[in-house]
């Protein structure tokens, strides 16, 4: 079968006041219809910009994406975007902000009520329908995430495309939205490429997780292919050992092969120093024994110290 | 008072403890922001008028004494006065040219009716209404050229680095410096044997908008430049035309910022109509100044001084129904709206 997405030796380098940039190099992906696929990295080593470039939103300098035997050179809305911040329009309520892109996809192919009738199946599917007149700032950020996923799914995307879309949500309403996502799957089957820095999210949702290395000039690292069966239940999933396989496959690709370094990291950097940034729980955890550890080698000599002077 | 329009005027914030405490809501505390809200700038007030009267007793000026509070209040009566015989007169004027019409009409069939205008001065309040006229005028013609304009130029950053130092040196040209010109290009290209709108009339009303397109031009394009880059990506996506990106995307978007020119530009456009008024002998306040001050009556200083108050408090009335405008049409409701 012949892949409905495919990205051929991407390359892309940026302009910039200090001259130019490459982030990406030879990036080659090829997606089939149906398939959930996560793109996971460290910050800045360009999964963005191989969403845009997909999205159409950036031009890649080298190579190029096909869908569906058609080369992308700009945007459109078979290749449906959800913004990391929901990008909803403010003036507009839920209902209206899915209108407006069922109005501009649909126009002349659905009736008036077609189109009312369509808005709503899709705010239902999210679970919308009850706040569907309200405006973004009356909603909380989960609710404004949900009207963004409507407002893609309303039309009808060949791809689904997703950067971080529940990346600034609190961990429980992440775990609803990961759900509602699973069930609605379910439903449409849709294709998605979704950007994630969560590694259990990127193993409860995927089919495949795409794992770029560092930047500069990125690339694709690995592909894991995540063989759960559906539907996906995150309890059973936490006590079974494929999935923490998975997990940690992942997890050794992130913090072992692609370790993030500072920007120039010296020379002698030691290994236990604490490398900055990112949101995982392991490595919160080994620095959690790490430092107690260190503190109490640390501490030793002076509590002698302490000791010695109390005794005297 | 039906609950709808209850809830409209509570929106109004000093108005909410009032009708609070007239619920039976909370009463004294309620209360206590009724005083805090209402009393201490009505103390304000008083303290003002107050150092005015002594401060106005002390100026001597070739006119007599400078006015206090209870002169510009007697002037204030007598220009009101002065209006409602003006009208009764003009009342008089048009019913015996009414009747001497019938009756030439009854002595013969054949006669042509002809109705005179009644010519007496115009007074204070017709005045007044010529000033409102000549702003909103001027304001309207510089929102019809300013927000396009910011719109065009905010879209595109070439656009607005070329245009931008020509704004940046029109922006602080006074009034003053730009009537001349304005009477001398008016005069040439407004040449009418019978003119639907009297000569200074169109050169007040040019010189203010030239003086007050600025800010609106500005805020607008500033407004629409700092759209975020998300909604214009948004935009993309669904391929919206052009058209429809400027309607649904980046006028909304603007609309805060644009509120924010429109009000700057008012409130310039009426400090600049009494100037040019003045200059240009458009019959309204700025004129009735000027009469005045030539007049030199014991009078004058008081009646100068009750258009000054007018004009402040016309002033703030406008800026007053330009926010009023702004919270109905804005979406973004969370602006401080001062
Ligand atoms: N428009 C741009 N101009 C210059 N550099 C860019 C631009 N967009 C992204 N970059 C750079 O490309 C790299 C990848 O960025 P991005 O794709 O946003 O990373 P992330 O993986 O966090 O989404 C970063 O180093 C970023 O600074
Ligand atoms: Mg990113």
């Amino acid at each position: 079968m012949n892949p409905l997405l495919e990205l051929t030796q991407v390359g892309i380098e940026f302009n910039t006041a200090k001259g130019s940039f490459r982030a990406l190099q030879n990036v080659d992906l090829k997606i089939h219809k149906g398939e959930y696929i996560s793109l996971i990295g460290h910050s800045g080593c360009g999964k963005s910009t191989v969403l845009n470039i997909v999205a159409g939103l950036l031009q890649a300098t080298e190579g190029g994406v096909v869908l569906n035997g058609k080369e992308v050179n700009e945007p459109g809305p078979e290749r449906a975007v959800v913004f990391q911040n929901h990008s909803l329009l403010p003036w507009l309520s839920a209902y209206e902000n899915v209108e407006l892109a069922v109005k501009q996809v649909f126009r002349g192919k659905k009736s008036k009520a077609e189109m009312k009738a369509w808005i709503e199946h899709n705010l239902e599917l999210v679970h919308m329908t009850h706040a569907m007149h309200k405006r973004p700032d009356e909603i909380s950020g989960g609710m404004k995430q949900r009207v963004g996923i409507a407002r893609a799914l309303a039309m009808e995307p060949q791809v689904l495309l997703m950067d971080e879309p529940f990346g600034a949500l609190d961990a429980l309403t992440r775990a609803h939205l990961q759900d509602s996502l699973m069930d609605i799957q379910k439903e449409l089957n849709n294709t998605v490429i979704m950007i994630t820095h969560d590694v259990d999210e990127a193993v409860l949702l995927s089919d495949r997780i795409v794992m770029m290395t560092n930047g500069p000039a990125a690339t694709i690292g690995e592909i894991l292919d995540i063989e759960l069966e559906r539907p996906r239940n995150r309890l059973q999933l936490a006590d079974d050992p494929r999935y923490n396989h998975y997990r940690h496959q992942v997890l050794s690709f992130l913090y072992e092969k692609q370790r993030k370094t500072d920007d120039n990291p010296p020379a002698t950097q030691t290994r236990d120093q604490a490398p900055d940034s990112t949101i995982i729980k392991e490595r919160h955890d080994t620095r959690a024994i790490n430092t107690p550890a260190r503190q109490a080698d640390a501490r030793g000599p002076e509590q002698e110290k302490l000791n010695a002077l109390k005794t005297a | 008072m039906s609950i709808a329009l209850t809830q409209k005027l509570s929106k109004i914030s000093w108005l909410e403890p009032v009708i609070k405490a007239a619920q039976g809501e909370n009463r004294s505390q309620n209360l206590s922001i009724i005083i805090k809200a209402v009393g201490i700038p009505l103390a304000g007030i008083m303290m003002f008028l107050m150092i005015w009267h002594a401060a106005a007793s002390g100026i001597d000026t070739s006119l007599g004494k400078f006015p206090g509070p209870a002169d510009v209040l007697l002037q204030s009566k007598t220009l009101i006065s002065e209006h409602i015989s003006e009208r009764d007169k003009a009342a008089a004027f048009y019913q015996r040219q009414n009747e001497r019409n019938a009756d030439r009409l009854a002595k013969d069939p054949d006669y042509k009716v002809k109705i005179r205008a009644y010519t007496g001065k115009p007074t204070y309040v017709d005045q007044i209404f010529t000033s409102l006229i000549t702003v909103l005028s001027g304001f309207l013609l510089a929102s019809l050229i300013a927000i396009p304009l910011g719109i065009v130029i905010g879209l595109s950053a070439n656009l607005y680095a070329a245009f931008n130092p020509v704004i940046q040196i029109f922006k602080p040209v006074s009034p003053l410096a730009w009537l001349p010109l304005v009477t001398m290009v008016v005069s040439a290209l407004y040449v009418s044997d019978n003119p639907v709108v009297p000569k200074s009339f169109i050169t007040s009303m040019i010189t203010v908008m030239l003086c007050c397109l600025w800010p609106t031009v500005i805020n607008t394009a500033v407004g629409v430049a700092s759209i975020s880059q998300d909604l214009k990506n948004v935009s993309q996506v669904l391929r919206l035309s052009w058209l429809t990106h400027v309607r649904k995307i980046v006028l909304p978007a603007a609309i805060p910022m644009m509120f924010t020119g429109l009000r700057l530009s008012l409130s310039i456009a009426w400090m600049v109509l009494i100037a040019a008024e003045m200059l240009a002998q458009n019959p309204g306040l700025g004129k009735f100044v000027w009469d005045e001050f030539q007049n030199g009556s014991s009078n004058s200083l008081g009646r100068i001084m009750v258009a000054v108050i007018t004009i402040g408090l016309i002033g703030f009335a406008l800026d007053r129904m330009m926010l009023l405008l702004q919270r109905i049409v804005s979406w973004d409701k969370s602006a401080t709206l001062r």
